[in-house]
Formats: structure tokens, sequence, C-alpha cells
């Protein structure tokens, strides 16, 4: 059985700042933790704390069986004996020691064959033929992938990986963001990722804990969290919008088709595979009308009922079911003028390059 | 030129390098990678001889080798011998006399090595000796070396420790720098003008290929750590 983590730690950094983590870990089905939230909200403070780092002032962390760390008895595992893998934001090759050396680091030096296991972890990550090269002289995406290469033969029992993306230049990260994926899913060890990006969260995890101020707001399915924050510091962090699993069912002509629920939603993007994908819609980008109409532009109407009217600063926040859960921002006047009220009857009207899609690659 | 004294000179700086290579990297590892309590009294006791006169360090290391000290009489049970005005009395002197030339470039090197490797070693299993010693070691090399050029060309040309501590004993304890100060008071000044120039050159030398050293590595060697 894979091992399962769990943790329930402070951390103060003097009297004013403090970190306090209540996270659970399933090693089973969903692998993948995101930690999200913006800088300073305490996310580097956690990982370092799981790693053995930093030692927590208070609470506990067991992994399995085994207790990582506990203030009341004063356990503290330094990291060496805790059989994790922890991957820094620049990866932290060692700039001495090639490729093979870099992997060989961490391996059980008691391996009867470490050559072998060398070479099919280097497979595993694409890496045939680099074991002599030096850190230098690989691009920033084959030093992520030795990382992640150095981490697997450690044989961990735990991922830990503090922003992943963030050294990567942009037009690199997008690969880069689904062959991490892949690479987390497949080989099936519990891990933890520290980012502050949505499409980094919304890609690499199954689960989210959205930080702020140094305590962890919320904890659920990464799509779930995005579209139902629990409150305000939740919603500020994550940028309110709908985040709805779904399925491409047609793609053609620049234009795809993805099922959501019973909804059928039509999207602006070049040609796609037919996979499972979140379909993210930004609440401003929802326009409401009374009825369908037949010369709009736009190529998403859907019927619906509102199921929620909140009061916003200046803005209303209309929720409402149409075949799938949807939230709509529109002005005061709009919402008077409407007449919208809990239950009433309403279509929203969203244009087809106002929804983004992230692929993901199982059904969520 | 006085070759006794020259080569005198060289085997007190190889034996006193290879010494404080053994204690100063150590040492030079705890001061810069630990944050415990009381590394500020070390790190003043290890720079005290950049500012102490050479007589002074001379006089105490004297007094506490002397025949009547503790560690004089041991040694002079054990060996037959007196430790001071011999080559071995010399050659703790010297030690603690270059100490801080060894243990601060070592020091400065050591704590320009990314923390983050550091503590990525840790994480994968590696104790704290082996992360130092494939780690940080290897990264710290070119500190390494300009502790190791300096603290010989320093030993080289020291005077004041080794007049108190050693004497001027020929080929026992007559280095380089005290046969020059002899020839001048024996008006030899041709003579004292070759060792001279033999040592400028060579100081020189060894203070280029440090310079050279540090332009390489990217970082230059700071006097306090």
């Amino acid at each position: 059985m894979a091992p399962h983590l769990v943790a329930s730690f402070l951390q103060r950094h003097g009297p004013a700042v403090s970190v306090q983590a209540d996270l659970e870990l399933e090693g089973a089905n969903n692998p993948v933790m995101v930690l999200f939230g913006p800088s300073g909200s305490g996310k580097t403070t956690i990982l370092r704390c799981l790693a053995g780092l930093d030692r927590p002032q208070a609470g506990f962390i067991r992994c399995g069986e085994d207790v990582w760390f506990d203030a009341a008895a004063g356990i503290h595992l330094p990291p060496q004996q805790r059989r994790l893998a922890y991957v820094s934001q620049d990866y932290g090759l060692f700039p001495h020691l090639t490729v093979e050396q870099n992997i060989r680091f961490g391996m059980d030096a008691a391996l009867s064959d470490p050559r072998d296991r060398i070479e099919t972890i280097l497979r595993t990550v694409h890496l045939e033929g680099m074991a002599a090269r030096l850190p230098t002289q690989l691009s920033g995406g084959e030093r992520q992938r030795v990382a992640l290469a150095r981490a697997l033969a450690r044989e961990p029992r735990l991922i830990l990986l503090d922003e992943p993306l963030a050294a990567l230049d942009l037009p690199l990260r997008d690969p880069m963001r689904r062959e991490l994926r892949q690479f987390l899913r497949a080989i099936a060890v519990p891990s933890v990722v520290v980012t502050h990006d949505r499409v980094d969260a919304l890609t690499l995890g199954d689960r989210m804990a959205v930080l702020s101020g140094g305590r962890i707001r919320q904890v659920g399915p990464v799509h779930e969290v995005f579209s139902k924050p629990v409150d305000l510091a939740v919603a500020a962090s994550v940028g309110v919008e709908t985040v709805v699993p779904g399925e491409v069912v047609e793609s053609t002509n620049g234009l795809a088709t993805v099922r959501v629920g019973t909804s059928l939603v039509h999207v602006a993007q070049a040609a796609l595979p037919l996979q499972s994908v979140f379909v993210c819609i930004r609440a401003e980008d929802v326009t409401l009308e009374t009825s369908e109409r037949r010369d709009v532009s736009a190529r998403n109407q859907w019927p619906g009922r509102v199921t929620a009217i909140q009061q916003e600063a200046g803005v209303v926040r209309v929720t409402m079911d149409c075949g799938f859960s949807l939230s709509a921002l529109i002005t005061r006047p709009a919402c008077d003028q409407l007449r919208l009220e809990e239950d009433s009857a309403v279509t929203a009207v969203v244009k087809a390059t106002a929804v983004h899609l992230i692929p993901r690659d199982n059904p969520a | 030129m006085d070759w006794s004294a020259i080569f005198l000179s060289l085997r007190l700086a190889t034996a006193t390098t290879l010494i404080l290579l053994v204690v100063g990297l150590p040492l030079a590892g705890w001061l810069a990678l630990s944050s415990r309590r009381g590394r500020w009294a070390v790190d003043a006791l290890v720079a005290l001889p950049l500012v102490l006169p050479p007589t002074v360090l001379g006089f105490y290391v004297l007094v506490a080798l002397g025949p009547r000290s503790p560690l004089g009489s041991a040694y002079e049970a054990i060996t037959g011998n007196t430790i001071v005005f011999s080559f071995q009395g010399l050659l703790v002197a010297s030690v603690l006399y270059s100490l801080p030339f060894a243990v601060q470039p070592f020091a400065a090197a050591f704590a320009a090595v990314d923390r983050n490797l550091i503590e990525t070693a840790w994480c994968l299993g590696a104790s704290r000796v082996r992360t130092f010693t494939r780690i940080v070691i290897p990264l710290a090399r070119p500190g390494i070396i300009a502790g190791v050029v300096l603290s010989f060309a320093h030993t080289v040309g020291e005077f004041g420790v080794v007049l108190m501590v050693g004497g001027n004993l020929p080929g026992t304890t007559r280095t380089v720098s005290i046969s020059i100060y002899d020839d001048v008071q024996a008006f030899d000044y041709a003579r004292a003008g070759r060792t001279a120039a033999l040592l400028l050159a060579f100081s020189f030398l060894a203070l280029a290929l440090t310079y050279r050293l540090q332009r390489r590595s990217g970082r230059a060697w700071p006097l306090t750590s």
C-alpha cells in the first residue's frame, strides 16, 4: 500500500508571522497535491517542514507508519532519514557532477547494478545518451528532467516540488507542464507541488490546498476549489472563475466542442485531440439575457436557472445552473433591468474566444 | 645564497600548509555552515593573528611550550627534546600564525556555495560529512587553493614568530627571512639582496596565482569572511 502522509504543524517566524498547515495526502488514487497561494503565503515553509529542512514548533508529520516529526515526543527526523525527494525551484543539480553522477548521488550505494537502473531512469525521462553531460550543457527542460530522474532514483515515498516550472522559459512551460503531469501520474508516488500559477495548479494537481496568510483555507479537487472558493481570501487568490471538467467531443476549423455535463461548450481553439479538459470561464466574460437570441456572434448560449445572487462591491455575482454551475459578474443596474432573482430563467451568453481549455490526461 | 635557510623555509611552509588543510577545512566548514552559538568567538580567535604583533603571538607560544610549561615538559618527557628552539616548535607557531590565511578563504568559499545544493544533498540522503566532502569542498576548490597558496607564502615569509620561538639555529630554525636579517646585520647586502629578490618574486607569483584563480571563479577573497 502506498504511504499516506498526514501533517499538522505550526511554524513561527517571529511573533507576527506563522504558518499553520493541516494536510492529508492519499497515496493511492490522487497522488498530486498542489499547494497554491501568492508568494509569502507560506507554501515553501510547508514544503521545507515536510522535507525536514525546517523544524516546526508544534504538531506532527507522519508518513505511513513512520513518525517524521512530533513536537510533543521531541521527534524530528533529518531529511536524510525521510526517504523523500525534494526538487527546488532551480532544480539543485550539482554543477560539478555529470548527469549520471547526479542521479547516482541519491541512490542506494548497496544497489547491485546501479548502471542498469540509471539507464532505465534516463529512458523514463527521455534523456538517453546524456549521462556524461554536465548540467551546464543541458537546456532548462533537460535540467528539470535530470532533477526528476534523480528524485525518482531515490525511490522516494514522497516527492516535493517547489515551483517546478518557474525556472523555464515561457514557450517551454506548456509542453513541460504536460510532461510533468504525465511523469507524476506514471510514477504514482504521492507528490506535493508548490505553485502560484493557476495553469500549473490545474494541469498538475489532483487536489489542491489554497494558502493565504500562512493558513490553508481550502482543500479539495482542483476544479472544485477554483469554481467554489469557500471564502473571499481563497476567491482572491485563485481568481474567481468557473472551472468544470469536460470531454472534447469534436475539434474542427479552429472550433472545439466540449461536453460539460449535459451542455455543449464551443471553444475557439487550435486542433485538439479528443481528451479530458478543464473548461475555464471567467465570470466577467459571461453575459446574461432573459431569452435565447438568434442574431448574436457569441457561439455559446446556455439556458438555465439562477441558483444564487450575491452582492459584491459595485457588482452582482449571479450563479446559475445551465447543465453545470456557472458564475456571471454583472452590474447592479443590469441585474435590476433583467429582474433577476433566485430560480428565474436566464440565458448565459459566452463568446467561444472567452473559454479556455486546460488539457488533462485523465478524467478528473 | 643561504640554501639551507631556503630549504628549511620550504619544508616549514609545506608542513604548515598540510596541517592547515587537515585542521582548517573542518574548522572553516564549521564556521561557514553552522549557525551555532559562540561562532563569533571562534571567528575572532581565528582572525587574531591578523592583528596581533608576531612577537606577541611568539611570546605566548614560547611561554606555553617552554620547558617549565605543562605542554613543554610533557613533550620533553616523551621525546627527550625541548619543543622550543626546534623545528617542531616552529611548526606549532607557524600553524597558529597562518591559521586565518587558510581558514578565512576556505570559509568564504564554503559560505559562497549555494545553500540549496547542500540541502538538496541532505534530502538525497547524504550525511553532513558526505555532503561536505562530495559537494561543498569540490565547489569551493578555488577558495581552497587560494587558502593553500596564501598560507604557504605567508609561512615562507614569516619572521617575528620564528625569531621568538625558534631562535636562529642554522639548519634547524634559521628560515629565509632570518637569514636576510643576519646578512644585513653582517653588512652582506649583496647576499641579502639576492635572497630578498627571490622571496619577492616568489611572493608575487603566489599572489598572482591566487588572484588569477579568484578571477576565474568570479569572487574576491575578503580578509574577513
